[in-house]
């Protein structure tokens, strides 16, 4: 167990190290990289439970909206406030869905997200008094904890403020997996029948797991809102949604690091194929999903974990030899 | 002394065939029982209908005094029902004891909990010593896809003793274990649910099994009861015989 309980802490020095080293351009990306793993980790939650949604966008565009009408309509310019308006508005919105959505499986399940995700999209859209329709909402740098951070460190504010407040998320995530409702929502995936038969309620586990994945959601788009500096309704729109799926996919949604890894991947993976091959980025993108799907189907940290398993091979070689 | 169950003229049909046609029966409590009979007897349909998997047609269902009829599987098992199945209904991606912890927690009523872990020293040592009679100890951190078709099933029934019901469904529980274990976990499941004073009820093919360990046979045929009793009785009925058997 050395390994599991290093790992977080080599993962927060690498992160906390990073800007320091790297150029500017790259620390925004990793910043939008961070930020939207947590989307990633919303969706690989769900997919825990069998569930795949093509319609998360519409909790990315809660948790930014909540936030650009705040500041727009709210005068508001304080960030963890507004942060954490944002995440409960999320959290709020997923509670009433959820009310209707988790009772669906399968496919009912993804086209109803992606559905009622639509129709967000078209209100964002159509209300422009209040949303700006397609030219979206701008969001001003806030102020945290009470500072207005310098222009010249904005970028490097933002990306700390991202991985601080991305944290807990990922805690509390880890923590859900390894509790009693993280196990019956993989055992609602294995067997409805023996769980309903153990006296818990299938319904429940996913609701729960649906708030919580859609609070998650609304925090990722919260702070890639700050980090972009404006809002559009099409971080409503599925295509969006189905981008998210694609990255837990890429990187492996059956771990805890695999959603930040394949979002870093997917980051500079677009950034590069967008510079290199503009006219053929998308395809760029659809080969490295056929080679992840066929070569590695459990995304990209199974190498870490191919490796790490080696290495203990290695290491338990070397002590029979030494 | 009260009963723990009873069946008031229960009666369910599929289509035009009548599964369970008008059975009534009192089981008291500690009582082992063991249902035999032909297949599409009946037999599976009755332990649908008493766990709310089914909902009867017509009749009635009581449990403790209670009346349970067409009450949802999560109510009857909250009340303390458990059962197995015929075919095993297990979490086949996760390990046997990962299997046994999600039963003890569902059972402390803590399957909803988000923040502490499953896995808790005391919860880890009730659940190895759950799987002790049924030799799956030494298999606890395997993942059960893993499990030959034998331990399935001794896991499926596990999962339902974890439960610490106070009435006892078991779907053919011998079924697929070999006839080498058969016998030995039997015996060690029956001495313990005797202990915690358990009333089963267990649908058998088996009839040596059924002869060692039910107090009490009921013998479908067609969705009625053909016969009740003592096991030397029953399976000496040469009526049951061809009904069961085929031959008397």
């Amino acid at each position: 167990m050395r390994g599991g309980k290093a790992l977080p802490l080599v993962a927060a020095a690498v992160f906390g190290a990073a800007p320091l080293v790297l150029p500017g351009w790259v620390t925004f990306l990793l910043t939008l990289a961070v930020a939207k793993s947590v989307m990633v980790l919303a969706i690989a939650l769900l997919l825990r439970g069998g569930l795949v949604s093509f319609g998360h966008g519409m909790f990315f565009a809660a948790g930014a909206y909540t936030v650009g009408m705040a500041m727009k309509w709210g005068g508001m310019r304080e960030a963890v406030v507004l942060t954490f308006l944002g995440v409960l508005a999320a959290a709020a919105a997923a509670a009433l869905l959820g009310l209707l959505i988790a009772r669906y499986r399968g496919i009912f399940f993804a086209m109803l997200n992606m559905a009622i995700s639509m129709v967000v999209y078209a209100v964002l859209l159509k209300l422009y008094w209040v949303t700006g329709g397609t030219d979206g909402i701008g969001i001003r740098t806030p102020t945290i904890l009470g500072v207005m951070p310098e222009r010249e460190s904005l970028r490097l504010v933002m990306y700390y403020f991202t991985l601080v407040m991305t944290l807990p998320a990922f805690y509390a995530v880890h923590r859900f997996w390894t509790s009693p409702l993280g196990f019956a929502l993989r055992a609602v995936r294995d067997n409805e029948v023996r769980v309903e038969y153990m006296g818990t309620s299938v319904a429940r586990v996913i609701y729960a797991a649906y708030v919580l994945s859609g609070a998650l959601g609304g925090l990722a788009g919260i702070l890639t809102g700050f980090s972009v500096g404006h809002i559009v309704p099409d971080l409503a729109y599925w295509t969006t949604s189905g981008e998210f799926v694609f990255v837990a996919v890429l990187g492996g949604p059956a771990s805890i690091p695999g959603p930040l890894v394949g979002s870093i991947a997917f980051e500079f993976l677009k950034s590069y194929a967008y510079k290199y091959a503009a006219f053929t980025w998308q395809m760029t993108l659809g080969v490295t999903m056929l080679a992840i799907i066929l070569f590695m189907p459990g995304g990209l940290w199974t190498i870490y974990e191919g490796l790490a398993r080696q290495g203990r091979q290695w290491r338990l070689s070397w002590k029979r030899t030494g | 002394m009260a009963t723990v169950l009873e069946t008031h003229g229960l009666t369910k049909s599929f289509g035009g065939v009548l599964a369970v046609d008008d059975v009534s029966v009192a089981i008291a409590p500690g009582e082992i029982v063991g249902i035999v009979g032909a297949n599409g007897a009946g037999k599976t349909t009755f332990v649908n209908l008493v766990t709310g998997y089914l909902k009867p047609d017509r009749g009635r269902i009581i449990y403790l005094g209670r009346d349970i009829t067409a009450h949802p599987p999560r109510e009857v098992t909250g009340l303390g029902v458990a059962r197995s199945f015929q075919i095993p209904q297990i979490y086949a991606s996760l390990t046997v004891l990962e299997n046994v912890l999600i039963a003890l927690a569902a059972r402390e009523g803590q399957s909803l909990r988000a923040w502490a872990p499953l896995s808790t020293r005391v919860r880890e040592a009730e659940g190895l010593i759950l799987l002790e009679p049924f030799g799956l100890t030494e298999h606890a951190a395997r993942p059960v896809s893993e499990l030959p078709q034998g331990g399935l099933k001794l896991l499926d029934i596990a999962l339902a003793s974890a439960l610490m019901p106070r009435l006892l469904l078991l779907d053919e529980p011998t079924s697929g274990v070999s006839s080498a274990e058969k016998f030995g976990v039997m015996d060690t499941l029956v001495s313990i649910l005797q202990a915690r004073g358990v009333t089963v009820i267990f649908v058998e093919h088996d009839m040596d099994v059924v002869t060692n360990y039910a107090g009490r046979v009921l013998a479908f045929s067609e969705g009625k009861i053909l016969a009740d009793g003592a096991p030397g009785v029953v399976l000496a009925d040469p009526a049951v015989r061809k009904a069961v058997l085929g031959w008397a």
